[in-house]
C-alpha cells in the first residue's frame, strides 16, 4: 500500500494541472469570499432587518466556493480521467492489478492533498472575510464558528471525494465534468426556487455542505449541521463505492 | 512461463479471441503473429488482467497476473506507445512506476541511458517522436528488469534505425534468458527474431511450433523450368525418376529439385531449357495463405498480388489453411 501512495503522490505532484487547479480553487474561493464579504459590508444600510437577521458572517466569508469548487471538481476529475485519457491507465494497472488498492491510494492521494489545501482556504477565507466585515464580523472563538471554518474544509474534501468516484464511474473527463459541474453550479440552485422539489434539493450534497459550513444555517433546510455533514458524507461514499464497483468489474 | 488456457474473450456477439490456449517457452523470442484485427492485442491485455476475459485463463508462474505482487519485476509490457500523461517528463513517468513496485530509484537513469533517452529525462514526454515514445515505453518496460517481456506492435512507426534497434534488444534480451513475447502483423519482421511461433486468426490459434519448423513446412523450394519443348522435358525428367508439376505461366516445377541432375537430364536429352532456376516461397507468403480464412476486412481483390500469385503452389491455398487447422 505504501508504494502505491507513493507512486500515486508522485504522478499528482509531477502534473501542472493539480498546481493550476488547486491555486485556483484556492484564489477564487478566498478572493470571491473576500469581495462578497466587502460588498455586504458597504452596503448593510441598505439591508432589510430579516436579512439582518439571517445575517452569517461565517457564511459570507465563505461565498466564494460557490464557483471555487468548480476548479476543486476539475482537479479531483483529472486526477482519474487523464489516466483514461491518455492510455496511462494500462502502465498503471500494470504495475498495480490490484484494483482495489489502486483506487484506495488514489483516494487518500486525493484526501490528503485537497485536506491540506481546504484547511488554508477555509481559514484565509474566513479570517480575511472577517476582516472586510468590519464591524459585523464574527470572532473563531464564537460559539459554532470553529465548527464552520472546519465543516467548510470538511466540505470541500468530501466534494473531492465525490468527484473521484463519479471520474471513476464515467472515464472520460469532459462527461464526468458535464455531469458534475452543472450539478452544483445549476441544477441545485435551480431545484432549489422550485416548491415541492425544493425538498428533494434540498439533500443535495451543496445544500447539505451549506449547512455544514455555517454557522446559523438556513431556516428553509429541515436539518442542522451534524446531518448536514453526513449527507455530504453519505453522496462521497455512495458515487465512491459505485465507482470503485465499476473500475473492478470493467476493461480498463 | 506463461500458459494460455482457453482465453476467450466476446464483445457482445462476436468473439474476439476464441478459446486460445497455448504456451509461451521460456528463454526465447516468441513471435505472436497474425493479421489486424485478429485479437492479439485484446489477448496481450487479457493476460495483464487488464481486459477480463469471457472465459478461460492466463498463469505467469502458475498464478494469475492479479496475484502477482511487484508484477514489474516479473513482466515488462509494452502495450502502446505513448501511454504516458503528456505533461508530465520522461523521468517521473518512470518514477512512478518505479516507486509502485518498490524498484530503486537509480534504475530509472539506468534504462533511460539504456534506451537513450537520458538526454531528454527532464522533458515533458508530449513533445516526443512516435519513436521516443516507443524508446519510453520500452524503458517502462525494462524497469523492473523482469523475466519476462511482452512487446504489443514494437517496431509499429518507428524508423529503420528503430527497426534494427528494437530487433537487436529483443534477440539481446532473449540472449540474456529473458522470455520475450512479441507481437505483430509482419512474417519478414518474426523471421528475423523470433525462434517461436504463435500465429493467430480471427481469435483463432492457427500455429503453435518453433520458427525453423515454421519455416521447414512452409517455405516451399522447387526448381522452375521454362521450355519450349514441355513433351521431350517431360519424358526427359520422368526416366530420371523425376516429376514436374505445371507451374503458373507455361511454367514446370520441381519439388525440391536438384538443378545440376535437372540440367544434366536436359542436356542428354538434348531439351531447350529458358530457365532452370531455384525457387523459395516466402514466409510472407505462408502467412497469408495461412491467414486467408482468417482475414477479418476482406477487400474484394485477390489476397495476393499478382506476383507473387506466379510462385503460388500448384494445391488450392484452402488446402494449406486446412492442413494447418488439424495439425495445431
Amino acid at each position: 500500500m505504501v508504494p502505491v501512495l507513493l507512486s500515486e503522490w508522485i504522478k499528482v505532484r509531477t502534473v501542472r494541472s493539480t498546481f493550476v487547479t488547486l491555486l485556483l480553487t484556492f484564489v477564487v474561493t478566498v478572493g470571491l469570499g473576500a469581495v462578497v464579504s466587502a460588498v455586504v459590508a458597504s452596503t448593510w444600510n441598505n439591508q432589510t432587518p430579516t436579512e439582518r437577521a439571517n445575517f452569517d458572517a461565517t457564511g459570507v466569508s465563505f461565498s466564494g466556493i460557490a464557483l471555487g469548487q468548480l476548479a476543486l471538481i476539475v482537479f479531483a476529475v483529472l486526477v482519474v480521467t487523464s489516466e483514461y485519457s491518455t492510455g496511462m491507465i494500462r502502465a498503471t494497472l500494470g504495475a498495480v492489478p490490484q484494483r482495489m488498492t489502486l483506487m484506495l491510494a488514489k483516494v487518500l492521494t486525493v484526501l490528503g492533498l485537497v485536506g491540506v489545501v481546504s484547511v488554508l482556504t477555509a481559514f484565509i477565507s474566513f479570517f480575511l472575510g472577517q476582516a472586510l466585515l468590519g464591524s459585523h464580523r464574527t470572532s473563531i472563538t464564537d460559539p459554532g464558528v470553529t465548527r464552520a471554518v472546519f465543516g467548510m474544509a470538511i466540505y470541500m474534501t468530501l466534494l473531492a471525494l465525490l468527484s473521484v468516484g463519479v471520474a471513476f464511474m464515467v472515464r472520460r473527463p469532459i462527461p464526468a465534468l458535464a455531469i458534475l459541474m452543472p450539478f452544483f453550479f445549476l441544477i441545485s440552485p435551480i431545484l432549489n426556487a422550485v416548491p415541492k422539489v425544493k425538498n428533494v434539493a434540498h439533500f443535495f450534497p451543496d445544500v447539505a455542505g451549506r449547512q455544514l459550513y455555517s454557522v446559523q444555517g438556513s431556516t428553509d433546510v429541515p436539518y442542522g449541521p451534524t446531518a448536514g455533514f453526513f449527507i455530504v458524507l453519505a453522496w462521497s461514499l455512495g458515487c465512491v463505492v459505485i465507482g470503485y464497483l465499476l473500475f473492478a468489474r470493467r476493461d480498463a | 512461463m506463461i500458459e494460455v488456457n482457453e482465453l476467450t474473450k466476446r464483445y457482445g456477439d462476436k468473439l474476439a479471441v476464441d478459446h486460445l490456449s497455448f504456451t509461451i517457452p521460456q528463454g526465447v523470442v516468441t513471435g505472436f503473429l497474425g493479421p489486424n484485427g485478429a485479437g492479439k492485442s485484446t489477448t496481450m491485455r487479457m493476460m495483464l488482467d487488464l481486459d477480463r476475459p469471457t472465459s478461460g485463463s492466463v498463469r505467469i508462474d502458475g498464478k494469475h497476473y492479479g496475484q502477482l505482487r511487484e508484477p514489474l519485476k516479473y513482466i515488462g509490457a509494452l502495450l502502446e506507445a505513448k501511454a504516458v500523461h503528456p505533461g508530465r517528463t520522461a523521468y517521473n513517468h518512470l518514477l512512478w512506476l518505479a516507486a509502485s513496485n518498490r524498484i530503486p530509484t537509480r534504475r530509472v537513469d539506468e534504462v533511460l541511458a539504456l534506451v537513450g533517452l537520458t538526454a531528454v529525462a527532464k522533458k515533458r514526454s508530449g513533445g516526443f517522436s512516435l519513436g521516443m515514445g516507443q524508446r519510453l515505453g520500452i524503458a517502462a518496460a525494462l524497469l523492473g528488469d523482469p523475466k519476462i517481456l511482452m512487446f504489443d506492435e514494437p517496431v509499429n512507426g518507428l524508423d529503420p534505425e528503430g527497426i534494427i534497434w528494437v530487433r537487436n534488444l529483443m534477440k539481446s534480451l532473449a540472449a540474456e534468458g529473458r522470455t520475450v513475447f512479441v507481437s505483430s502483423h509482419l512474417m519478414s519482421e518474426m523471421a528475423l527474431t523470433a525462434d517461436h511461433l504463435v500465429v493467430i486468426g480471427l481469435g483463432r490459434l492457427l500455429a503453435d511450433m518453433p520458427m525453423n519448423e515454421f519455416i521447414d513446412r512452409n517455405s516451399r523450394s522447387f526448381v522452375r523450368l521454362r521450355t519450349p519443348q514441355p513433351e521431350q522435358l517431360l519424358d526427359a525428367l520422368s526416366q530420371g525418376g523425376i516429376a514436374a508439376l505445371q507451374g503458373a505461366d507455361g511454367t514446370w516445377e520441381v519439388e525440391n529439385g536438384d538443378l545440376a541432375r535437372i540440367g544434366d537430364l536436359a542436356a542428354e536429352h538434348r531439351v531447350t531449357l529458358h530457365e532452370l532456376s531455384p525457387q523459395r516461397a516466402s514466409l510472407e507468403e505462408a502467412f497469408m495463405r495461412m491467414t486467408a480464412e482468417a482475414v477479418e476486412y476482406q477487400t474484394g481483390a485477390p489476397a495476393l498480388p499478382p506476383e507473387q500469385e506466379q510462385e503460388q503452389k500448384p494445391e488450392p491455398a484452402a488446402a494449406w489453411g486446412a492442413g494447418w487447422k488439424k495439425e495445431s
